[in-house]
């Protein structure tokens, strides 16, 4: 019995493939309240972007599938494999990337095993984007709570708002052990072998996994995939002592609120806590050594945000500078950090505070992977790879069978990315050609309002243009003109489409405001997809929704060349 | 049907750079409605005005200077993205030239059709046009949170200074004035700041200094280690205000000439009094002659700190909520709003009037806030400051000074936890209030807790008003205060 529940509440055709008017259904007949959640969270952090290039062609295929696992779920197998193999695939790491590549390679009929030293879920479930995402929806409610300006302009009255730091915090951690339990049971339910300990690799198609002081086993596998992920970065000279100096794993177990807390970084990460923090009552500095705040940004966008996200708030920065050096408090001092001029390496300030987040970006994390055994050096600490994942080796030829995804490669850190590059491995191990085109990978940031894009930034085309020889335009939409941003009273905010004007492809796409993350998919859809700006601008967008917004931008795009045949099949990418 | 059809038609279209919309950023001389620049500005500089962006724009934000002082202009060149009700737009000049003064930073707001900056057509005129938008800048008040454009400007170049520009930076300094007592204690120690050669202050008490023009390096901070807070950096704005004008002065009683000793007083000569002087210290005297008592109480403030956070912004400030809170005591005790005409009976006072004790350049006085009770306490923010700008320009009514019937004295801002008040003749009581602040407190239930407290004090008329009706008055406002959410009904 409950190999048939998990089979229907959280089978991987349910939650790569399922239409939303099928998962409606599904829901209503099947699933109670929680495993919706899950559901959700597993659609929006895991597989944005995977489901895209399948949907439709391959979903009488799944539901068949379905049935059949239903039929034989005691068997347990997941593919027969290849001769003289334990196994088809094997992939090492299961964090998002892997669940991704397990689950495809089992649709492929691959017989496969995913190896994990630590909890299934990886950096995004347990400690990453899933519960952060919960933290800011607690900030994102509080903010709005908090505004009486707003909420008055609503003629709402709310006298005080207020929260539960533990409260808060539990919620973080059971979605993320919603989450894990999801992807977990849908490994298993779909007979993934969960194989528990470090994997190593031997040698060509050869890996031992096993636990500190247990006796290792050693498994063979027609093909690897390296997924192990990444850990944050922390530079030297800083101490982390977990409690007054942390990094994203320590924060999101949000053990306290600091009155003044100092973030190193103000990318993804450092912005998204910027955005909990303050919201929770903390004032905030940002430390960030390059000469702009949100430096991975459209620079536009970035400035406009920067209007809505810091000034206005309980923020302040130094930008041009390092923490060369950062103490955690103790024998009744402060936090200090001493702060050093990023070009000149000479001291400029120290700051003393309560708390400081070192949101310096992540660190891939190869330990213990043998990389020697099959001649593999890392490159600051990546695994390098060709276009197709392949890894490459010290005298830069193709590794046979091994390929490595995700935060481990470098090549983009985002989990659906790591998703999708596993799809797309799985793909090719099966046979058919498939390159990812990680320019139609969407990537977002969760603040009040929230920021997202797709492609390039605007000086990236300008300089590709410049190179490659055409022109590029650039068109942007305001929220402030959207009739849903001004009902929720949220006008704050505009959208940017980068466009080539002689053939109406589109090059990049940057929103902020509200629901921006939410947003992003028509544009990364249509660049995945190859869809023309002149051909896109005739799709319907009901009225009034915040797509208008993307609507009003297509349509104010003006591209010379005529309306182009539509596609009539998906481009392969 | 219709409306979905008619998506966005009643919106301005979104800005590109591709169409820059054009607008007559600059006008003939003869279009210009401010007459204090017809004078100054001479034909080749141009002013550049806050554009209408649509139909329903009244004024209009300033989101980037695109070009900053000194850059030069082709005419068609945008110059300034301006925030409208609907969208952000370059606005491009009309003119080639030269951007001689931001009149209005980035942040600022300004109503459509006032001036934003100027353009001068030569770079030889770039200095004049900056003396000019000096002057006008400080004698129009046009832009709102801008005025950090008339100090940039005015230290530049030191030459045309015109008297106007003198005038338009008083502030820094008065503030830094009200603030040298505080220095003295400042140098003590500071222990987040190495002896005071660094400045530790929270990144929102910073941006608060900004905006208040409050010197950090004159505060003593009382957050964690010394740092400084918003709350030092609120208390120093509210106490270098005061000082600007009205101090809300003590009692009657500490001779009003010490609030003005400090200043321009020449020693060893004999001063007279003023009128208002003569009228203090025959009142004075006059108290001698009423049994007067005292009772004290220490009051829990930090709900009403919640909430003068939170309705601040409209302008509500502290005096009229401690006023409106005393009011609303007063209507269940009445006898403490009573008082004793011939040593016969007692009067009891139709309406509740809180005179609130103000200290003035030389003396001292009393603007009534009349019927606290009934007012709500947006409306008594109001005429409280109506009040003080008329004690300011000396225009008080009597009626706006004499009426009291009961009076407020607090030196809480100036950090006195408690001090005692003389009773004003004609009145029956009056309070003192001193500071509020953080104490530890021991609870009911065994625990030790931090409490924002301050102590009040009432000197009532014995005749009268007895321990008991103070003790029954007291503890209703404190009742009040500790729990205000009926001050703001």
């Amino acid at each position: 019995m409950q190999a048939s529940i998990s089979l229907s509440s959280s089978s991987p055709s349910s939650l790569a493939f399922a239409r939303s008017d099928r998962a409606v259904e599904f829901f209503s007949t099947n699933a109670s309240k929680p495993s919706s959640f899950r559901f959700c969270g597993l659609r929006g952090e895991a597989l944005g972007f995977s489901t895209l290039k399948r949907s439709g062609c391959n979903q009488v295929a799944l539901s068949q599938r379905r049935l059949f696992k239903k039929l034989s779920a005691s068997l347990k197998d997941n593919g027969v494999p290849s001769k003289g193999f334990d196994y088809d695939l094997v992939i090492i790491g299961a964090g998002v990337g892997g669940h991704g590549a397990a689950l495809h390679a089992v649709e492929k009929g691959l017989k496969t095993a995913i190896i994990e030293g630590d909890v299934v879920g990886g950096t995004c479930v347990n400690r990453g984007c899933v519960p952060s995402k919960a933290l800011l929806a607690v900030s994102g409610r509080m903010r709005e709570l908090q505004s009486e300006h707003h909420l008055n302009a609503l003629g709402l009255q709310v006298s005080s708002a207020g929260y539960d730091r533990q409260g808060v915090a539990d919620h973080a951690n059971n979605l993320a052990t919603k989450i894990r339990n999801n992807l977990t049971n849908s490994l298993k339910a779909l007979g993934v072998d969960i194989l528990t300990g470090v994997g190593t690799i031997l040698g060509p198609q050869k890996v031992k996994y096993g636990k500190a002081g247990f006796s290792d086993n050693v498994i063979t596998a027609k093909d690897i995939i390296i997924a192990t992920g990444s850990v944050p970065f922390v530079p030297k000279g800083i101490e982390v002592d977990g409690k007054t100096v942390i990094t994203s794993d320590h924060a999101l177990k949000l053990e306290f609120i600091p009155d003044w807390i100092a973030i190193v970084g103000s990318g993804y990460i450092g912005l998204e806590f910027s955005d909990v923090y303050t919201a929770l009552g903390s004032e905030v500095t940002f430390i960030e050594a390059l000469d702009q705040l949100m430096p991975g940004f459209d620079p536009e966008i970035g400035k406009s945000a920067q209007r809505v996200l810091i000034n206005p708030r309980k923020i302040d920065y130094h930008t041009g500078v390092f923490a060369s050096k950062i103490i955690p408090a103790r024998d009744g001092k402060p936090v200090t950090i001493e702060l050093i001029d990023a070009k000149t390496k000479e001291p400029r300030d120290t700051l003393e505070v309560d708390a400081a987040l070192i949101a310096t970006g992540r660190a891939p994390f190869t330990k213990g992977l043998g990389l020697d055994n099959i001649n593999v050096e890392t490159q600051r600490g990546f695994v390098p790879v060709d276009e197709c994942m392949r890894v490459i080796d010290k005298n830069g030829k193709l590794v046979p069978h091994v390929y490595c995804i995700g935060d481990a490669n470098g090549k983009m850190m985002l989990a659906h990315a790591a998703s999708a590059q596993g799809i797309s491995v799985v793909e090719q191990v099966s046979g058919k050609d498939h390159v990812l085109n990680h320019l139609s990978i969407p990537a977002a940031c969760f603040t009040h309002p929230e920021i997202s894009f797709v492609g390039l930034t605007e000086p990236q085309a300008r300089e590709r243009a410049e190179k490659e020889g055409y022109e590029i335009s650039i068109t942007k939409t305001s929220f402030k003109a959207n009739t849903k941003a001004l009902a929720e009273n949220e006008g704050e905010g505009l959208a940017k489409l980068i466009y080539r004007p002689d053939t109406g492809e589109i090059l990049g796409v940057h929103i902020f405001g509200l629901h921006a993350a939410d947003l992003i998919h028509e544009a990364s859809n249509a660049i995945a997809l190859g869809t023309r700006i002149q051909d896109i601008k005739f799709a319907v967008h009901a009225h009034p929704t915040l797509s208008e917004v993307l609507d009003e931008l297509f349509k104010s795009a003006k591209v010379n060349s005529g309306v182009s045949n539509p596609v009539k099949e998906p481009v392969a990418i | 049907m219709a409306g979905l059809l008619n998506i966005g038609t009643s919106f301005i279209p979104s800005s590109s750079t591709s169409k820059l919309l054009r607008y007559p950023s600059s006008l003939p001389p003869a279009n210009r409605n401010n007459p204090s620049n017809r004078t100054l500005i001479q034909a080749k500089i141009r002013e550049i005005f806050m554009p209408a962006l649509s139909s329903t724009m009244t004024e209009g934000k300033i989101v980037s200077w695109v070009k900053s002082e000194g850059d030069k202009l082709a005419k068609g060149e945008s110059v300034v993205v301006v925030e409208s009700d609907k969208a952000d737009m370059d606005v491009e000049t009309f003119y080639d030239g030269y951007l001689a003064a931001i009149m209005v930073e980035e942040g600022g707001v300004a109503a459509v059709g006032s001036a934003i900056a100027l353009l001068a057509e030569t770079e030889e005129e770039i200095a004049e046009a900056r003396s000019k938008a000096n002057s006008s800048s400080s004698s129009s008040s046009s832009s709102s949170s801008s005025s950090a454009s008339s100090s940039t400007v005015a230290s530049k170049p030191p030459q045309e200074k015109t008297p106007e520009a003198v005038a338009s930076s008083p502030a820094p300094s008065l503030s830094k004035q009200a603030s040298a007592p505080s220095v003295v204690a400042a140098s003590s120690v500071h222990p987040a700041s190495e002896g005071g050669k660094r400045i530790v202050a929270s990144p929102y008490a910073k941006k608060l200094a900004k905006e208040l023009k409050v010197d950090l390096g004159s505060l003593v901070g009382s957050g964690p280690m010394g740092r400084i807070v918003a709350k030092d950096v609120e208390a120093a704005a509210a106490a270098a205000v005061l000082t600007e004008s009205p101090k809300p002065a003590a009692s009657p009683a500490p001779s009003p000439a010490k609030v003005s000793t400090t200043p321009g007083i020449e020693l060893g000569t004999v001063v007279p009094f003023t009128t208002m002087q003569g009228a203090v210290s025959r009142n004075m005297v006059q108290s001698l002659t009423v049994p007067t008592f005292r009772v004290g109480y220490t009051i829990t403030t930090d709900a009403l700190d919640q909430l003068y956070k939170k309705i601040k912004s409209k302008g509500v400030t502290m005096t009229a909520l401690l006023a409106k809170a005393t009011a609303l005591a007063l209507v269940k005790h009445p006898v403490v709003n009573s008082s004793c005409r011939d040593g016969k009976s007692f009067t009891y006072n139709s309406s509740i009037n809180i005179a609130v004790a103000v200290a003035m350049d030389g003396g001292l006085i009393t603007p009534v806030l009349q019927d606290a009770d009934k007012l709500d306490i947006y409306s008594l923010s109001r005429k409280w400051k109506e009040l003080v700008d008329k004690a300011r320009a000396k225009q008080l009514q009597p009626h706006e000074y004499n009426t009291g019937t009961f009076t407020l004295s607090n030196l809480g801002m100036f950090g006195v936890d408690r001090f005692d008040a003389i009773l004003p003749p004609g009145t029956g009581a009056i309070m003192a209030v001193g500071a509020s602040q953080p104490t530890v407190v021991a609870t009911k239930d065994g625990r030790i807790g931090m409490k924002s407290q301050m102590q009040v004090n009432v000197t009532a008329d014995h005749r009268i008003i007895y321990g008991a009706d103070l003790a029954a008055f007291l503890q209703t406002l404190a009742n009040i205060i500790e729990d205000p959410k009926d001050l703001t009904f």
